[in-house]
Formats: C-alpha cells, structure tokens, sequence
C-alpha cells in the first residue's frame, strides 16, 4: 500500500487569487525537505489542477485559497478527483479560511486546513507522518 | 504639514453588491471619512464579467463586482463625485474604469476637470507582487501610459497612478526593497511616459506613490523619509525634473494586512494604532488602517469604524499632526534614515546594472528577491524568534465575523443579464470594433474605452477584445 521514494505534491492556487506568499514558502519548504512538488502557478481551474494531479501521479494536493473561494474550489477539486477516481489523494489547503468553513471542507475529504500561523514545520510533518509513516519514526529514534 | 489639514482618511471598502457597497461607503462618509476607495472583486480587477465562468466563486467576495457603467453608477449613487475624491484599487483594468468613472461623472453632470481621486493604475508590481496581471508587460505599460496622457489633458485634478510598495511588501519583502522596488518601478513609467513625448513636470506633480506602515515603527518612519529623499534625486538628477512640486513624493499608507494575527485578534487593533503612528509621523498624505478581524475575514462594520476611528484619535486628540517631520534631527531616525537611503539606493543600482525594472520583472529578478525575504521572515517566526504576541501555538481562531452571501453571484447574473438585453448590440458591435482597430495601432486607447463603455460594452467584453489582440501574459509558477 504504502508508496516509498520522495513524497510526491502538487500545490495549486485555483481561482482568480494572486495571493502567493504562503504556497510558495510551502512549495519551498516541501522541496527543502526532499518531497518532489509541482506547483502550476496562478489562476488555476480545478480541472487543470485534477489533470495535472493525475498526469503527474502526486499523493497529496495543497491547495491556498485568501479570496473567500475556497468553497466553490475545493470542493470542486475534490469532487473531480473522485470522478477521475483519484480520492485516494490526500487533500490539504489554507490560507483565510473561516473556521466555520473548516466541517465542510473536512467532509469534502480535505485532511488538514492550514490557517495563518501555522509553521512550515508543522506542514511538512503532517504530510511526512501521513505518506511515510515509517521515515518518522526512523527520524524519532535516529 | 498637517497644521493646514490633516490627512485624507481613506478606507478600502468594497464586498458582495454595488448597493451594498454604496450603503458601507455612506456609512464611512457618515462617520466622518474624508475620502473614498474602492476595492474591488477579482474578476473586475482581471477583466471577468461577474457571470464568467472564470468568475464562479470569485463575485463580491474581495470587493464589489463592477462589469458594466451601470454597476459602477450603483456604487457611486449619491456620492458627489466633485467634492469627495474617489480612489480606484484596479490595474489591469484600469483604464476600463476610468472610462466607466468618466461615464458615470457625466451623467451626474461633473466634468471630468472636477473629478479627483486616483487609480492604481501601477500594473508592475502585479508581476512580482500581487497577481492580477492580465496582459503581457509591454501592453500593460501602453495603456498605463495611455491613462496618465489621457488624464494629463482631460482629468486633471486626478491622480493616475499610484505607484505602490504596499503588495510589494505583503507579499514579503523587506521595507528596504519596498521602497526600493517602487521607486524602481516608478522609475520604469516615468521612462515609458518621456518615450511617449509627455511633460514630466506635468507627469511629475500627479503621481502618487503607496507604502505599507509594517510592525518596525522606527524603521517604517526612515523608511518614508527615505523614500521622499531618493525619490527627489530621482526625478532632478535621473530625469531632469527642475520643478520642486513634481519632484516632491505624495504617498497613502497602509497599515500591514499580513502582521495581523488571526489569534487573539483584539491585539491587532494595538498594532494598527502603533503602524498608523508610524505612517503619520513618516508624513503621509492620506492612510487606510486595518480592522483588527481582517485575519479573519474582510472587516465587519463594527471593526471598520473602530479602525476609521483609531486614526480620527491620532488625528484629533494626540497632538501628533502639530509638527512637521517631529522626528527629524534625532541622531537614530537619521541615521536609520540614511541607512535605508543608501541600501534602497544600491539596490536600484543594481536594477540599472541588470538592464532596469521590467527586465528585472520578466526574468523573476524582483520576485525571487521578495521570496527570499519572506523566507526569512518566515524562519524567524517559525523559529520563535519573531513569533507574534499572543500567537503561540494552541490558541483558539474565532470564527468570521463577516461573511458574503454566495446568492449575490446568482443576483449578480441576473443583473447582466437584464443589461444586455436592454443594450443597442450594433453600438455595442461597432464600439467594440474600433476599439479592436486601435489596439492593433498606437493611438491613445481611452477615447475608444470611454465610447465603448457609453455604449453599453461590459468590461468582460472589452477585456477580452483586448486579450485578443495583445494576448493574455502567462504565469509560469
């Protein structure tokens, strides 16, 4: 089941959102932590992101959201990706995303929703303790 | 300088609905705001008309959806457009709203001589900044250019451009490449304006600039000295400008969207009053502050008018504005002055050695220096190092106080829809040819803009007129 190798990751912006500030400190702290991350840049459809997900085979998405569209997006990404029959991904987001919004999304599929604050060290982990279970402990004992 | 009159207090305000809008910009002119500024959403700043499909989500949630000049008549119902100034958040689609601003004036009967206010109108900085780029670099530049013409002869009380540092610095720079981006930038038009054959002592006297008062007060305050002071020697040593008016730095103030926290939120009202401090105390001409919720949401009402009111109490009851420049000639401002000075300085040296601005933007140069800085910056927090007060790890977020109800975007459609049924589609057809027509040329492009919109043309329609002819510029990630 498990996958071994480099965890692979693709960080989206879907929607009109030129915020990047956040997803591209992740994208830099992913790839400093040896994950291979493909990031398609600004104003991305959740079709696009969801071909390029499958095309490229990634574990997780992440997706950033500061423009208050995270509900429609999202969900969007997530619905498609059952339909391309990919729910197997894991899904991650953040950016300002209102706590009351955090359920549906949670429902939706999305494992962890990052809000401002959060460390980069506490992503990585995340995602390190999800997809390689076995390099945390590895790293715990060493 | 704040003895004659103080600053225009200027709050970004714009959500859901025009109408809704228009009620949150009474209510501000109400509580004693001396100035408008209208944010807008995202398919307007891009060039979407809100029933788009790119648009699907997107409508009224950062600011009020305007696609047509009716729209924009809504936002501005009642407002007497002579006498409060009008500032427009919009780059990409700049011009478009100048012609939609210009329409609407016309038909409340103001001329465009009696129409103040500014546009952004500063596309650079979206490149490496802010992200709602729409058209290559070269194209961008002309209609910048075309606006600050076009207003140079018909809208002259207007500012054109606002050339700003504010997104620059959100996006994680440091307050030396804040200003030194900016200037930089500011720089790039004042070169596009001379190519085009235009006075720049006219260009001069009506630019105005944009910075971010962050949480480093003393640094913010030399930092807005600085800027003023290099931007002088730019316009008489780089340029030639003799006149002291248009050599002279007018700049709006911010206080930092990304230095509120979105635990313990009631503390960011202390931060903005320590950040709108530092801007007024850095000699700004006008100043939004922030509401202490917007790490949350955009702001309610409630904390609009507490952010409204934090600088009508610096204003009125600190005695702050009494003294120009209070703290210059204390050795440590000047000596952070001087600093800043000459390290924003090298940096635009080196601007120069790369080959200037927009090379400098088009090979990632700007925004690789930016992210470096919010790395840093993010370390430092991450490490404990700068970590916020009252932020540690653990602590509870509240929920969002403010919260855009998604049957706007239906209502909205509707709207448009009704619109374009009630519209002469050959006026519209022919507008929109001759607009097409003089892109492919060099003709000033505000002329065909303003007939296109007084002639029902939606700005989706107009945007996309144009994307067809200077293509649309790729984001590579």
């Amino acid at each position: 089941m498990g996958r071994s190798g480099p965890i692979r990751v693709l960080l989206a912006k879907p929607g009109l959102d030129g915020h990047d500030r956040g997803i591209r400190l992740v994208l830099r702290a992913l790839r400093d932590a040896g994950m291979e991350v493909i990031y398609t840049g600004l104003r991305s459809t959740p079709e696009q992101i969801v071909r390029a997900a499958v095309e490229e085979d990634v574990e997780a998405i992440g997706l950033s959201s500061l423009s208050g569209a995270h509900q429609t997006h999202f969900i969007e990404v997530s619905r498609l990706l059952e339909s391309h029959e990919a729910s197997d991904v894991l899904l991650f987001g953040g950016g300002i995303i209102p706590r009351q919004d955090v359920e549906g999304l949670s429902a939706a599929g999305f494992e962890w929703i990052y809000p401002p604050g959060t460390t980069l060290h506490q992503i990585v982990s995340d995602l390190k303790a999800e997809l390689r279970p076995e390099s945390v402990q590895g790293e715990s004992t060493s | 300088m704040y003895r004659g009159r103080v600053w225009t207090m200027r709050q970004y305000a714009g959500y859901s609905s025009p109408a809704e809008t228009n009620q949150r910009f009474r209510f501000l002119l109400d509580q004693g705001q001396t100035g408008l500024s209208v944010a807008f959403d995202l398919p307007t700043q891009i060039g979407y008309d809100s029933d788009d499909p790119l648009a699907l989500g997107e409508v009224g949630r950062v600011g009020v959806p305007i696609s047509t000049v009716d729209d924009l008549d809504d936002l501005l119902e009642g407002i007497p457009l002579d006498s409060v100034s009008v500032s427009m958040t919009i780059n990409s689609t700049a011009p478009i709203l100048l012609a939609m601003l210009l329409a609407v004036a016309k038909r409340h009967g103001v001329s465009p001589d009696q129409i103040r206010g500014t546009l952004q109108n500063d596309i650079l900085k979206e490149y490496s900044a802010r992200g709602t780029q729409r058209f290559p670099v070269d194209a961008s530049m002309r209609l910048v250019v075309d606006v600050i013409e076009h207003c140079s002869v018909e809208v002259p009380a207007f500012y054109p451009i606002s050339i700003s540092g504010y997104h620059i610095r959100e996006a994680g720079s440091t307050a030396t490449q804040e200003i030194a981006f900016t200037l930089a930038n500011g720089i790039a038009y004042l070169d596009a304006c001379r190519d085009r054959g235009l006075d720049l002592v006219a260009v001069g006297r009506r630019l105005s600039f944009f910075f971010n008062a962050h949480n480093q007060f003393f640094e913010e305050i030399a930092k807005f000295r600085a800027a003023r002071r290099i931007w002088a020697r730019i316009c008489r040593d780089r340029f030639g400008i003799e006149d002291d008016r248009a050599c002279q730095l007018r700049f709006h103030t911010q206080t930092g969207g990304s230095t509120l926290q979105a635990v313990e939120p009631a503390n960011n009202i202390v931060r903005v009053t320590l950040q709108a401090l530092s801007a007024v105390l850095g000699g700004t001409q006008s100043l939004h502050t922030n509401g202490w919720d917007e790490a949350l949401s955009l702001p309610s009402e409630e904390a609009a008018r507490l952010a409204l009111r934090t600088q009508q109490v610096i204003a009125s009851e600190s005695g702050v504005p009494d003294t120009a420049d209070p703290l210059g000639g204390s050795p440590f401002i000047e000596e952070l002055t001087d600093q800043i000075d000459r390290a924003a300085s090298n940096i635009i040296q080196e601007i120069d050695e790369r080959g200037g601005m927009l090379h400098s933007i088009e090979d990632g140069f700007v925004r690789k220096a930016i992210e470096q800085s919010a790395y840093e910056a993010q370390v430092a927090r991450d490490s404990g190092e700068m970590l916020p007060v009252g932020s540690e790890e653990g602590g509870e977020i509240p929920e969002a106080p403010f919260h855009v109800d998604p049957v706007v975007e239906q209502q909205r459609r509707g709207k448009l829809e009704q619109f374009k049924a009630n519209r002469d589609l050959r006026a519209v057809d022919s507008a929109m040819a001759q607009l097409e027509q003089n892109a492919r040329g060099t003709v000033n492009l505000m002329p065909s803009l303003i007939h296109a919109m007084e002639s029902g043309c939606t700005l989706g329609e107009v945007s996309s007129t144009l994307a067809s002819v200077f293509g649309e510029y790729q984001d590579h990630g």
